[in-house]
């Protein structure tokens, strides 16, 4: 049975991406889960694996092309047809970095196409060489895959991209339609952290280091649970219309050394137990720092959360990440006065904003929200 | 075991939580958090590394312990001299 392995699709806002390199050729033997191509889109390098065992027939788009989401890349022979599988490779992998490098390389001279020959220009591309500056030594000037190799040993290699300027670049695109488009209202809610506090506390220390919980555990959770009852704030908002989701699954901004900012999701946090949300928040975050996510991680979320918990800022206004519509941010748990029964103490503190979108909610369901948010944290056996 | 061994071990249980993290830039007396983003999940993963490696128990209340290399394994050897080991 001949199948087709095609561009994948990382999302509801991702309408192409380009194929930067190759990672099979014609004849060779592929089984499920071996990385056959690598991808760009505008969440970063993917690592795109094969969905099924077989035989590649044949390539049928060359590096550097971009093309709409769903085009068939390859041809494979004896494959079963199964669910796609993708990883994603943020640009700090060697691998990946070397990929953008060779992205960048221009496939057309300022005259026209430069003239190389086809190995020439796959090595080019391997080694991040700009090939306009390659001599050619072939007939009429075509530069040999000789020539490639003589001046990349000849030339100290090219700096790869920097990864931290990518993932602004990423960033910014995303951040600027987010302001561009969708009309945000804020509101903002300080409450007690007392009793998370010594919840997780009395948690901590009657169970297993492993099941340890970070206070960013309970404040998905509780986000989670809001979102479940008030589903006009999960979801998506495209071409006009907003389209609740029926699960939710939360995005968690995590930033990886270097500059780097991604927000996967966690699937339906609002079935999961704490210690479950706990253990794939800790295999997420380390996954985001030691660079593989899975393609559903990006793609899925229907709201998220952001937190600068250990940062010492009193808040954070956050822009929704398009096209979902709405996003909560929050702020340090901080010791500040409060007053307790008439008594002013000293009280940890937490400040949560809730950014969300005008064209689906207004403020009035928005300070509802966050009020289920806080009144979650209030009671954190429940969550 | 001694002090020289267990900072070899710590460090590379430090370097397994902070892969990116360049090891010859890393200064032992100075706070992780101060030299790179090392955050509470960092720490989280970096207890239960020496947790599994040491067998040592790290309370919660000791994590503060484990702020920078050099007391992390200061931390780490006295705990194993309190258990004896």
């Amino acid at each position: 049975m001949v199948s087709e392995f095609r561009m994948p699709s990382l999302g509801p806002d991702m309408e192409s991406g380009t194929l930067v390199a190759w990672r099979t050729h014609p004849g060779a033997r592929v089984k499920r889960g071996d990385v056959i191509a690598l991808v760009e889109t505008d969440k970063g390098v993917i690592d795109v694996e094969v969905f099924g065992s077989g035989t590649i027939e044949e390539l049928l788009v060359e590096p550097g092309t971009r093309v709409p989401v769903g085009t068939v890349l390859a041809r494979l022979s004896g494959a079963e047809q199964e669910t796609p599988l993708t990883s994603i490779v943020l640009p700090s992998q060697p691998e990946a970095k070397a990929a953008i490098a060779a992205e960048r390389v221009p496939t057309l001279a300022p005259s026209g196409r430069q003239k190389i020959s086809p190995a020439a220009r796959v090595r080019a591309r391997e080694l991040g060489i700009d090939v306009t500056k390659v001599p050619g030594s072939g007939a009429g000037g075509v530069i040999t895959l000789e020539d490639v190799v003589s001046y990349a040993a000849a030339t100290p290699k090219a700096p790869a991209a920097e990864p931290a300027y990518d993932m602004r670049q990423v960033i910014a695109k995303a951040m600027s339609r987010s302001k561009r488009e969708i009309p945000h209202y804020y509101l903002s809610l300080t409450c007690s952290f007392t009793a998370a506090r010594a919840f997780l506390e009395r948690h901590n220390s009657s169970v297993s280091i492993e099941q340890r919980l970070l206070p960013s555990a309970l404040l998905l959770k509780a986000v989670a649970l809001a979102a479940r009852s008030m589903p006009e704030f999960n979801g998506c908002y495209t071409d006009g219309v907003f389209s609740p989701a029926t699960s939710v699954n939360v995005g968690m901004a995590i930033a990886a050394r270097g500059g780097r900012l991604v927000a996967p999701a966690i699937l339906d946090v609002d079935r999961k137990t704490l210690q479950a949300v706990m253990t794939e928040l800790r295999d997420l975050t380390t996954r985001v720092r030691t660079g593989h996510m899975r393609a559903n991680e990006l793609a899925a979320s229907t709201i998220t959360v952001t937190s600068l918990a250990e940062e010492g800022v009193d808040l954070i206004v956050p822009a929704i990440y398009p096209p979902q519509v709405a996003i909560v941010g929050f702020g340090s748990i901080l010791e500040r006065p409060w007053i307790v029964e008439g008594v002013v103490q000293p009280v940890p503190v937490l400040t949560m904003t809730l950014a969300a979108d005008h064209r689906v909610t207004d403020g009035r369901a928005g300070a509802r929200f966050l009020a289920q948010v806080r009144d979650a944290l209030q009671k954190p056996e429940g969550l | 075991m001694n002090e020289v061994d267990i900072e070899a071990r710590v460090l590379q249980l430090f370097l397994e939580v902070a892969p990116d993290v360049d090891a010859a830039k890393l200064r032992r007396d100075v706070a992780f958090r101060d030299q790179f983003d090392f955050d509470s999940m960092d720490t989280l993963n970096f207890a239960i590394g020496l947790h599994h490696a040491f067998g040592v128990e790290v309370p919660e209340t000791d994590y503060r312990e484990l702020a920078s290399l050099s007391k992390a394994v200061a931390y780490v050897a006295r705990r194993l001299h309190e258990r004896g080991g």
